[in-house]
């Protein structure tokens, strides 16, 4: 059980990042769910372009790059601009974010899909508020360190100061609990059965 | 009640609304490929589950194939060793599932936004899924059709089913009728560039009005195809004569079962007075070619217009390599793409072959790529003499897949190549490391293609649709 997310906030604060971005397609090559830290936002973060094959050390570091900096390159929250996550469907977005060490994500908005797959890997996307934001993200400016997010109270905690999030309750009881989708799903079996049957025979074409 | 598309559809596959917003959406049509659907069928393995309903997946490779493969091709001697690995693990899956496969020697393969009309796999009233965001392609067809995460692929493989909330009901509606070389990619980009990439984030957005009312279906599958690149993750058209005909040449009209399902299906438009949360109207008449200029696709201009300059402009204008240029009317182009889920259907390829009228490709283009979405496609451009239209101009004619919309075969840019693409994301990097895309209809990347850089007047071309 997961009730708390504290650690190191970095900023990334660029609107529409999509997940082409967070991960480029050459490393969708890959048939497992694991390993796609190193190649997190991989064009900002190398000076030579890569595959799966190439050792990110021979590949040069962008040092100006904020997930390439200490302490950020030990982020476990990013504050993310506008629309983020937006375009492909791959969840090996979230699992480059997920592999890095990152546990939550504030925007103002997210990409439906991307938004939906954190869900379903126990990264905690939080949507704020515009002035919410700001408060939040000039706070982190000043001091990486002290933000934290309690999960059960839906709270931000910065220092004193307390900033409620609004979130649907089954979407954050996934990542106190890291529950399973298929698991919660299947207990539904009978109730699925008898809607596919009356579906099927009104419609016989499918 | 008067009831949206989307809200009939909605309800039509709801298994059982939860009290904190989500359904259990039933799922009629699950399409599988190569990239996004290794984990998930590991996933059901270790479960030791099988796919619940196996006759609705249906699966093809696309993504990473080789489009130089030619009509037979041993898997065993793909490339990249990492993409023959996801075509075997497609292909292994397949087997041991028992889902249907149009392999890669299959003459049904192709894109699988591609195919899914065109072998009828696709029907009206259906709730469609896909582990790509360009599923919102069917919707053409009045379907609920969207693109979804691997971990969703897998939910539906056990379940037939997806744990989803309801969107809010968008309709845009596009009215006028444009100049006769404005295509339906014209508009689609036009329709981002004023709502923005997210303006349809959180919605499903149907498109009507007199001008999709005027499209085939397959200007309406190109519209549909980029609602994800408004924010949106389900487009559709409503349901009309235009849908029946395209269908009734895929379905027997004389089985009861498709009399009836005929008529169901004529059901499948909004109410009369159905309330949208947001509605906005867009005006054709006067729309110009459509070019983007940037790494979004909202960052689209029409083809002569000055390119925008301002302090959140110049990141984009410096990946461009756009920062000294006032318009893109004398920028040359490196390379054209002609293909991708958007546009490498048949009127596509004819709108590229009409634009460039027996003439050579441009001596400072060094390639131009021509990728049919299907097997299906690339047989009837055959039929129709467009292969030798292209090969004749200098044009590579090859064969089906994704290709360069997203390089993740050989099919890439290099670094700072300039490229005019029919495709649909002209994201930093997406065709290639450092690659500069412009997305533009077929009728303009014929164009670039003879004559090297965007045409400064285009009234002396004339193509019908």
């Amino acid at each position: 059980m997961k009730d708390k997310i504290s650690g190191i906030a970095a900023q990334l604060l660029i609107d529409n990042i999509d997940t082409d971005q967070i991960i480029p397609t050459e490393f969708l090559k890959s048939i497992k769910k694991y390993g796609f830290g190193d190649y997190l936002f991989d064009g900002w973060r190398y000076l030579k372009d890569g595959d799966l094959d190439t050792p990110v050390e021979q590949r040069g570091i962008r040092e100006d790059f904020i997930l390439n900096q200490p302490p950020y390159n030990k982020a476990k929250i990013l504050l993310a601009g506008d629309n983020f996550g937006c375009g492909s469907s791959r969840e090996h977005a979230v699992w480059a974010l997920r592999d890095f060490g990152i546990e939550a994500v504030l925007a103002t908005s997210f990409g439906d899909i991307f938004y939906n797959n954190c869900f379903k890997n126990n990264v905690l996307a939080i949507k704020l508020k515009p002035e919410e934001f700001d408060k939040v993200s000039s706070f982190v400016s000043n001091d990486p360190f002290q933000l934290s997010i309690s999960l059960a109270n839906k709270q931000l905690e910065i220092g004193d100061q307390k900033i409620i999030f609004d979130i649907e309750d089954s979407l954050i009881q996934r990542v106190i609990h890291d529950l399973d989708d298929v698991d919660i799903t299947l207990k539904d079996s009978e109730a699925i059965k008898a809607f596919e049957i009356k579906h099927l025979t009104s419609k016989p074409w499918l | 009640m008067n009831k949206t598309l989307y809200d009939k559809l909605w309800e039509m596959h709801a298994v059982n609304p939860d009290s904190d917003g989500e359904t259990l959406l039933y799922i009629d049509r699950h399409f599988l490929h190569e990239v996004t659907s290794p984990q998930a069928f590991e996933g059901i393995e270790k479960k030791g589950l099988n796919p619940w309903r196996l006759d609705s997946n249906v699966a093809t490779p696309d993504h990473n194939v080789s489009t130089q493969r030619g009509k037979m091709m041993d898997i065993d001697k793909a490339d990249h060793s990492l993409s023959k690995i996801q075509l075997i693990e497609l292909d292994k899956n397949c087997k041991k599932f028992g889902v249907t496969q149009y392999d890669i020697n299959s003459e049904k393969q192709g894109i699988v936004h591609v195919i899914g009309p065109e072998q009828g796999l696709t029907l009206p009233g259906m709730t469609i899924v896909c582990g790509d965001s360009h599923t919102s392609t069917h919707g053409a067809f009045a379907c609920l059709s969207m693109g979804i995460g691997t971990s969703e692929v897998e939910h539906v493989l056990a379940t037939q089913c997806l744990r989803v909330r309801k969107l809010a009901n968008m309709r845009i509606n596009v009215i006028g009728t444009p100049k006769h070389w404005i295509t339906p990619k014209d508009v689609i980009l036009h329709i981002i560039s004023k709502i923005g990439t997210a303006g349809g984030t959180g919605h499903a957005i149907e498109f009507a009005g007199e001008y999709i009312e005027s499209l085939s279906m397959e200007g309406r599958m190109t519209i549909c195809n980029m609602s994800i690149e408004a924010g949106a993750k389900v487009g559709m058209v409503a349901y009309d004569l235009i849908t029946e005909t395209y269908l009734k040449e895929r379905i027997d009209e004389n089985d009861p079962n498709m009399i009836e399902a005929l008529n169901q299906w004529s059901q499948l438009h909004s109410d009369q007075g159905s309330e949208f949360d947001k509605e906005i109207v867009i005006d054709v008449t006067d729309l110009l070619p459509q070019v983007s200029w940037g790494t979004s696709p909202e960052m689209t201009i029409d083809f002569n217009d000055d390119i925008p300059k301002t302090p959140k402009t110049k990141k984009a204008l410096e990946y461009m390599g756009l920062e000294n240029e006032d318009n893109l009317l004398g920028v040359a182009f490196d390379k054209v793409f002609i293909g991708s889920c958007t546009n490498s259907r048949i009127e596509d390829l004819r709108a590229t072959a009409a634009a460039i009228k027996g003439r050579q490709k441009a001596k400072n283009i060094k390639e131009v790529l021509v990728v049919p979405g299907s097997r299906a496609v690339q047989a009837q451009a055959e039929i129709e003499g467009l292969d030798k239209i292209f090969i004749e101009a200098g044009f590579s004619w090859r064969d089906p897949g994704c290709s360069m919309c997203l390089g993740m075969n050989e099919d890439k840019l290099t670094p700072y190549e300039r490229c005019a693409s029919t495709s649909n994301r002209n994201f930093e990097g997406r065709q290639g490391h450092l690659g500069r895309t412009h997305l533009v209809s077929p009728f303009v990347a014929g164009l670039i293609a003879i004559h090297g850089h965007l045409p400064k007047d285009l009234s002396e071309y004339h193509y019908e649709r």
